[in-house]
């Protein structure tokens, strides 16, 4: 198939770009100065778009394309795809869902643990040499706490089941009730975060879900609370969260993400009730290797005209 | 009548708190509605005394002991009794309480909370985003997969129970070493802990630390884990040879360390300090204001118990 062009957006996997190199003609969009000379090139031989969190494909990128037959995208989130464009041109969409629930599950909870335990706080304390001075203070136990969801599909599902495990009563929000879950529904944000101690963003990111997490749930969730999120930055009013957060008016905050990465307001960077992560999620070799497969392996079902394995569109 | 106004009898059992000043008793203002207490082992009281409470890691010692003949019950509060000279009790004829399970779901937290750090490098990615780092460099080290990995838990009591329980809801498999294999759990047992190693990813340490776990994590145990192998110790420092973990870690034959316990506390080797794999704790997995509720509770009921001739709620037991 090394007739076939396709361009990888941005450099998110060398095995994931060796992969590509050895099956298809690959374009790597970043080693063009600009978008010009890129379109210049390439624009009427690319026939796949390999995407990701920071790089999707959208409306103008799309456009370009004439040749566009379908957009593999290296992660499970879809908000850099604009998918009505897509499904207007009968261009197909597959995402990497299930191999990265795990992974993503597993630093939501990493946070929660970090932020009410000071994990990261404690680790700073020995490592600058205090503990002769004498000992770190105590912190909140974590088992039993209520722990709140929003969105309650797979990765959702997979953090309510660990925090089980703690002893922690589990609570959702979600477009629709979920009853084969033992879990209390609320079906408005504002009761469940009234209602729950950690609220954990976990839902996709759509126009509806944009600032979901705003002034109103954060004052809902109050001083003694913890807002985790392993969804999108734009889940939350940034601006928001850094002020309720520097005014004692948020208890703590855990964070995978936020709305201007690589860029974290800096204002964070002072406080110990806060743990900060550069978008890791799913960043192990085990997964990150899994979902590189998953893109070829959708790719390459395209390509021989057999069925896609996790299409979206 | 007067005399009556003034004499109200004291029923309350007479107990001693054991302390080295540097050590107070959380919430000990709440044992005098049960009990009263006295502080010093040159007080009259002593010859009488049959229940000490010891806080901390005060030292019970044969020396201890022979100013207390009346003694028949110590109570620690702490899951650890390695301060207390537990053969000697036995000659005695004194029975010793631990904090039973007032710890243990706080102490499992923080060993998971250490693994999943260690893995998944929370506090090192923490590091990375206050310096400044990520606009700059972009890319962050990929992290470790926690789900499917085999834990081997040092020690299945209490703590190690809970440790368990927590890592099988993250997809995980569990083995563990104990004293002697528990007929009641499922989980694989090794008679050795060279053998729980070889069959694991990851090893936690949670047993109680006596003559026979001295350095029970040595150079053959460090060894047979692995270089992709991470130790999480919340038990006790000298479980762990301390110089060959560093040694280990310094040249990169294991994968990485959380630790909360050190064989010299408050010091840490300072070798730890460069290492981005490593994961370090003052000592303080127990410690939240639950946990002294909890202690408090166990504390006042073993007392009880024993006052009252009744089982005791949570005398010590070897894993």
């Amino acid at each position: 198939m090394d007739s076939i062009t396709v361009l990888m957006t941005s450099p998110m996997s060398d095995y994931l770009e060796t992969q590509l190199r050895d099956r298809f003609n690959l374009v790597k969009l970043w080693t063009y100065s600009s978008k010009t000379d890129f379109f210049k090139h390439n624009s009427h031989s690319i026939r796949a778009v390999v995407g990701n969190t920071k790089i999707g494909a959208d409306a103008e990128l799309i456009d370009s394309l004439p040749e566009l037959e379908i957009v593999s995208s290296y992660s499970v989130g879809l908000d850099k795809i604009d998918l009505r464009k897509c499904q207007e041109k009968g261009i197909r969409v597959t995402n990497t869902p299930d191999v990265l629930t795990d992974d993503v599950a597993d630093v939501a909870m990493g946070l929660m643990l970090a932020v009410t335990r000071r994990v990261c706080e404690c680790d700073r304390f020995v490592r600058r040499g205090l503990w002769p001075k004498g000992n770190f203070r105590l912190t909140n136990k974590f088992s039993g706490m209520q722990v709140g969801i929003v969105g309650l599909d797979r990765i959702g599902s997979a953090i309510a089941k660990r925090a089980e495990a703690f002893g922690c009563p589990i609570s959702y929000y979600s477009r629709s009730e979920k009853p084969e879950t033992n879990y209390k529904y609320f079906s408005n944000i504002i009761d469940l975060a009234v209602n729950c101690q950690i609220l954990v963003v976990a839902c996709a990111l759509t126009k509806e879900t944009h600032h979901i997490i705003n002034r109103e749930v954060i004052d809902a969730l109050g001083p003694e609370g913890i807002l985790i999120n392993i969804g999108r930055g734009s889940h939350i009013d940034e601006p928001e969260l850094v002020s309720a957060l520097l005014e004692g008016r948020l208890g703590g905050a855990g964070l995978d993400v936020f709305e201007n990465e690589p860029e974290v307001p800096e204002q964070l960077f002072g406080l110990e009730n806060v743990v900060l992560m550069p978008h890791v999620g799913s960043d192990t070799v085990e997964t990150a290797d899994a979902m590189a497969d998953l893109v070829i392996k959708n790719l390459e079902a395209h390509f021989l005209k057999k069925p896609l394995l996790t299409p979206v569109v | 009548m007067a005399s009556e106004d003034n004499e109200v009898e004291d029923h309350r059992p007479l107990v001693l708190i054991h302390s080295l000043s540097s050590f107070k008793l959380p919430l000990q203002d709440r044992l005098i509605t049960h009990f009263r207490l006295f502080d010093s082992l040159a007080s009259p009281e002593a010859s009488s005394v049959r229940a000490l409470i010891c806080v901390g890691p005060t030292p019970v010692t044969a020396d201890t002991l022979d100013h207390l003949p009346s003694l028949r019950l110590v109570v620690g509060s702490s899951a650890g009794l390695d301060h207390v000279d537990l053969a000697e009790c036995h000659r005695r004829g004194i029975a010793v309480t631990n904090s039973g399970d007032a710890y243990s779901e706080n102490v499992a937290d923080y060993a998971v909370a250490l693994l999943l750090d260690v893995l998944r490098r929370v506090s090192s990615a923490d590091r990375f985003v206050r310096s400044g780092l990520w606009p700059q460099m972009g890319e962050y080290p990929l992290g470790r997969k926690l789900g499917g990995k085999r834990i081997g838990i040092v020690g299945l009591g209490s703590i190690g129970s809970e440790v368990a329980k927590r890592l099988v809801a993250f997809g995980c498999t569990v083995a563990y070493n104990s004293r002697n294999k528990k007929p009641s759990v499922l989980y694989p047992y090794y008679a050795n802990v060279h053998d729980l190693a070889v069959n694991s990813d990851f090893l936690i340490v949670c047993c109680a630390l006596t003559n026979e776990t001295h350095h029970i994590i040595n150079k053959d145990v460090l060894t047979a884990l692995g270089r992709e192998g991470v130790i999480i110790n919340v038990g006790r420092g000298a479980l762990v040879d301390e110089k060959e973990l560093v040694q280990f870690l310094v040249q990169g034959e294991i994968g990485g360390a959380g630790l909360d316990v050190f064989e010299n506390e408050p010091n840490v080797p300072k070798e730890l300090f460069a290492l981005d794999n490593v994961v370090l704790s003052p000592h303080l997995a127990v410690l939240t204001p639950e946990s002294f509720e909890a202690l408090n509770e166990v504390i006042i009921a073993n007392l009880k118990a024993f006052f009252s001739n009744k089982p005791l709620l949570s005398p010590f037991q070897q894993e």
